[in-house]
């Protein structure tokens, strides 16, 4: 279907559905149950999940296909946020102008980072892409183009946010808040159906369909002439330049759509909740992306976008868990092993989030090497093994009778 | 590209699902009005969010603002001895929750990183239903988190913010801020530092990069220079530096007699720390002792420089040593349960708990805009600060500002600053399109929904 092979077009249709039912799946618990705690499925975590997951699938194209590692990615999602925020406070809070201008900002600072930075390769490469980074960092935290111009134009650590008096020459009656030709992003629909409550919101689905669309390019790329050429630059550049294949074009459009993907990332952010920091570009955000990557499976369609979801469920839902929370679902213990219980686990949860998602990294890398991607495969096999022992075992009884 | 084979019943397929997708949200509109965001239900549980720092440079006040937070819930939920209930001139409070309703609360880590904290209260808002959102250190993520709390419709209970932008050019009409400001700080210790020292100080300035940073120094500039003090040069430090060394060796050489430390929470004790390390205490400049100010201190960060900060004048917004019947029972209360004295930033979010809930009493119901309407322009006493009102123009507390001085010769461990004067109210106030709080605008109270 639309030019995928059989399989890819399974994952698509399952991404698709998982995107669109989302709201519904990722909230299991009753609202008001003890576990709703547990419950991811509300709009503003539920937009990180995708945007996110458009910025790790830009990412793999360039570091799973390639296998070049770029440590300075969260920069260019920082230059897409200032753009789009920059669009909102000129132009009007449509988000056309915005994520336009954003993923064209990008693939523009990338055009000039990856030709610089892609005349070295392995950890020269990496290097080069974080000083970037972090020179961009720097820019946007000090605020130094503002310094010369006069005037904010990343405002520091303060960030970048719409005021009432800035021009919005386009505004008019528009609605003052981001929206779609009219469709408002925060405004949602509320499904009660018994003890649940589901949340479905525009700017989810927005993002949502982007993201599809943007898997779907990714699966085109992975399986196209031009995603082979990648791929043998990661087996082994050296031969591919003696066979007289000039590779640096291909890593640099490799390098650029990576970096338009960020750039569209950073803009949907900013369209989401159009408030922008230099934060964003700070090196820990890249190797956050990294993270991600290696923690669901790099190199693989699905595998990026599990990691980013993973860390991404850690981050807000784990952090909020505090010691109360706790008390209340072993209430059931006797008085000293509840306080014993709670003792254990609190280094894990609330500000501690960060250890347990160290060890949950730590035991991926240690133990599954190819990440989720290859837990999802050694539990299909395991119930393949399963099955054709026994399937062995009937057709040998079969062949007694 | 190698295989596009577009049959027909694959572009129907495609086709139908696609339109489907795109057919979902046109289809789901927004949802029946209940009049304002996360209306508690009748007799359920009405939520707060806590947003506090608990990990990065202003995590200890973060956690001290947590625990008072826990102390205000219980007290109005009737649980321990009421605290400042008792002495707080509203009696409309009586410990069986606000309204009927029994008050629970969430918390979150802003890490002060202000796209951490807006996800942490848009987590609250979304997920656990919280009708208000309090707390917070920094003034960066008080500003994106007040802008957040506008656009969702909720009341933003401002926590530890002291730049002028909070209740100035970035005040919302769902924000308050109990706490005092740059401005006040620089009234207050303008006469205080000018008795001390003289009219005639060169002072350098090191500067936190952001929000607060720039309007403190701001105001700390203005105030000493209306003294006939120059300002010798204002040096911007990034938050979270660590280590200042760098920024401190050059005011060795720059002929400054005064250093100006715009700095915060472990920030302050690291500059304030490695300053006092460099010999600037004990040096001699222009035939005069040199002089660390820090223009706002805080317990934890004064317990946190240790000796080093003996002698050197601040500004506070409530002190635990405070005398009066508030202050007594609060610190009581707190001390009680934690076994050591409150901070101001925990007094502050403690303060802005209850009266929150004292505004959801006056105005009968827990819509934003009801609350905001019985907050503008209230008068209140009994919290610790003397007699206080919340500004209508732009929902600025005005009380009076302590002067503070690192004791000379502490006697234990919590008597690390000592009340030098309680400057006050008149001389700290300003009019709301004063330059340095112009150019905002406080907009339409949104009840959301």
């Amino acid at each position: 279907m639309l030019g995928m092979n059989g399989k890819d077009t399974t994952l698509f249709i399952v991404v698709c559905l998982m995107v669109l039912l989302a709201p519904i799946l990722l909230n299991p618990f009753p609202t008001g149950s003890a576990f709703a705690q547990f419950n991811a499925g509300y709009p503003a975590l539920l937009q990180r999940f995708v945007i996110f997951g458009i910025l790790v699938i830009g990412f793999n194209i360039l570091f799973g296909l390639t296998g070049y590692l770029s440590f300075g990615h969260a920069a260019f999602l920082g230059v897409g946020s200032f753009a789009a925020v920059w669009m909102f406070k000129l132009l009007s809070y449509n988000i056309v102008p915005a994520i336009v201008l954003s993923v064209i900002v990008a693939g523009l600072f990338s055009v000039v980072i990856g030709y610089v930075s892609l005349r070295r390769s392995g950890i020269y490469f990496s290097i080069l892409t974080l000083a970037f980074a972090q020179m961009m960092y720097s820019i946007a935290y000090s605020d130094l183009v503002g310094k010369v111009i006069g005037t904010p134009i990343t405002n520091g650590e303060t960030g970048l946010q719409v005021y009432n008096d800035d021009p919005q020459i386009l505004l008019g009656d528009g609605p003052k808040t981001p929206h779609l030709f009219g469709l408002e992003m925060n405004s949602s629909f509320t499904w009660d159906v018994g003890g649940w409550s589901f949340v479905f919101q525009n700017g989810y689905y927005l993002a949502g369909i982007l993201m599809i669309a943007s898997f779907y390019l990714a699966i085109r790329i992975f399986r196209s002439p031009f995603g082979l050429v990648l791929r043998s630059i990661k087996s082994n550049q050296n031969r591919l330049n003696y066979t007289g294949i000039s590779t640096r074009p291909y890593m640099l459009t490799a390098f650029v759509i990576s970096g338009m993907y960020a750039g569209l990332a950073g803009g949907l952010l900013a369209a989401m909740d159009p408030l922008t920091g230099a934060e964003r570009m700070f090196w820990t955000a890249s190797g956050e992306i990294v993270i991600m990557s290696i923690l669901g499976g790099v190199g693989t369609l699905i595998g990026p976008i599990l990691g980013a979801g993973v860390i991404k469920y850690m981050e807000n839902i784990v952090s909020t868990i505090n010691d109360n929370v706790v008390h209340g679902w072993v209430a059931f213990m006797p008085d000293g092993l509840e306080n014993f219980f709670v003792a254990i686990i609190h280094p894990f949860i609330g500000k501690g989030w960060h250890l347990t998602l160290g060890l949950v990294f730590m035991a991926v890398v240690i133990f599954l090497p190819g990440g989720l991607v290859e837990l999802g495969q050694r539990i299909g096999a395991k119930f393949r093994r399963k099955k054709s022992p026994e399937s062995a075992a009937t057709s040998a009884e079969k062949g007694t009778v | 590209m190698s295989n596009s084979n577009f049959s027909r019943r694959g572009v129907l397929k495609t086709g139908a699902i696609a339109s489907a997708g795109l057919a979902v949200p046109t289809y789901l509109r927004a949802d029946g009005h209940t009049g304002f965001t996360n209306a508690p239900a009748d007799g359920g549980a009405v939520k707060f969010g806590f947003n506090v720092p608990q990990t990065g440079p202003y995590a200890e006040e973060g956690l001290d603002e947590l625990r008072a937070q826990e102390l205000a819930v219980e007290h109005l939920n009737g649980i321990g001895d009421g605290g400042l209930l008792n002495t707080f001139s509203e009696k409309n409070l009586d410990g069986t929750g606000i309204l009927g309703h029994k008050v629970e609360f969430v918390t979150g880590d802003t890490q002060t990183k202000s796209d951490v904290a807006r996800a942490s209260a848009q987590s609250m808002i979304q997920k656990d239903g919280c009708i208000m959102i309090n707390g917070g250190s920094s003034s960066g993520v008080a500003v994106a988190v007040q802008g957040l709390c506008q656009d969702a419709g909720v009341i933003f209970m401002a926590g530890l913010t002291h730049s002028n932008d909070t209740t100035g050019k970035d005040k919302k009409a769902n924000g308050f801020r109990h706490f005092f400001n740059g401005y006040m700080s620089g009234a207050a210790l303008g006469p205080v530092l000018e008795a001390e020292y003289g009219n005639e100080r060169n002072a350098y300035h090191l500067t936190a990069d952001y929000t607060w940073g720039w309007t403190q120094q701001e105001s700390i500039q203005a105030s000493t220079e209306a003294l006939g003090w120059t300002t010798n040069q204002n040096v911007l430090t990034p938050v979270g530096a660590g280590d200042f060394s760098s920024y401190i060796a050059p005011v060795l050489n720059s002929g400054a007699d005064t250093l100006i430390l715009n700095h915060y929470g472990g920030d302050m004790v690291n500059s304030l720390t490695q300053a006092v390390q460099f010999g600037l205490k004990d040096k001699q400049v222009n035939g005069k002792d040199f002089t660390i100010i820090v223009p706002l201190y805080s317990e934890l960060m004064a317990a946190g420089a240790g000796s080093n900060i003996q002698g050197v004048f601040g500004s506070m917004n409530w002190n635990w040593q405070l005398q009066d019947e508030g202050t007594k029972a609060f610190v009581k209360s707190f001390g009680e349960k934690f076994g050591f004295p409150p901070s101001g930033a925990a007094h502050t979010c403690y303060v802005q708990t209850l009266l929150y809930a004292d505004a959801v009493t006056r105005a009968g119901t827990f819509n934003p805009c009801g609350v905001a309407e019985a907050l503008e322009d209230f008068d209140f006493d009994g919290m610790g600060n003397g007699p206080t009102s919340y500004r209508g123009a732009d929902h600025q507390c005005f009380k009076d500002v302590l002067v503070m001085k690192g004791t000379d010769n502490p006697t234990n461990q919590f008597d690390t600053l000592e009340i030098v004067e309680v400057t006050p109210r008149a001389q700290v106030e300003y009019e709301p399109d004063h330059p340095m709080f112009a150019g905002g605008d406080l907009g339409e109270c949104n009840p959301g929904a």
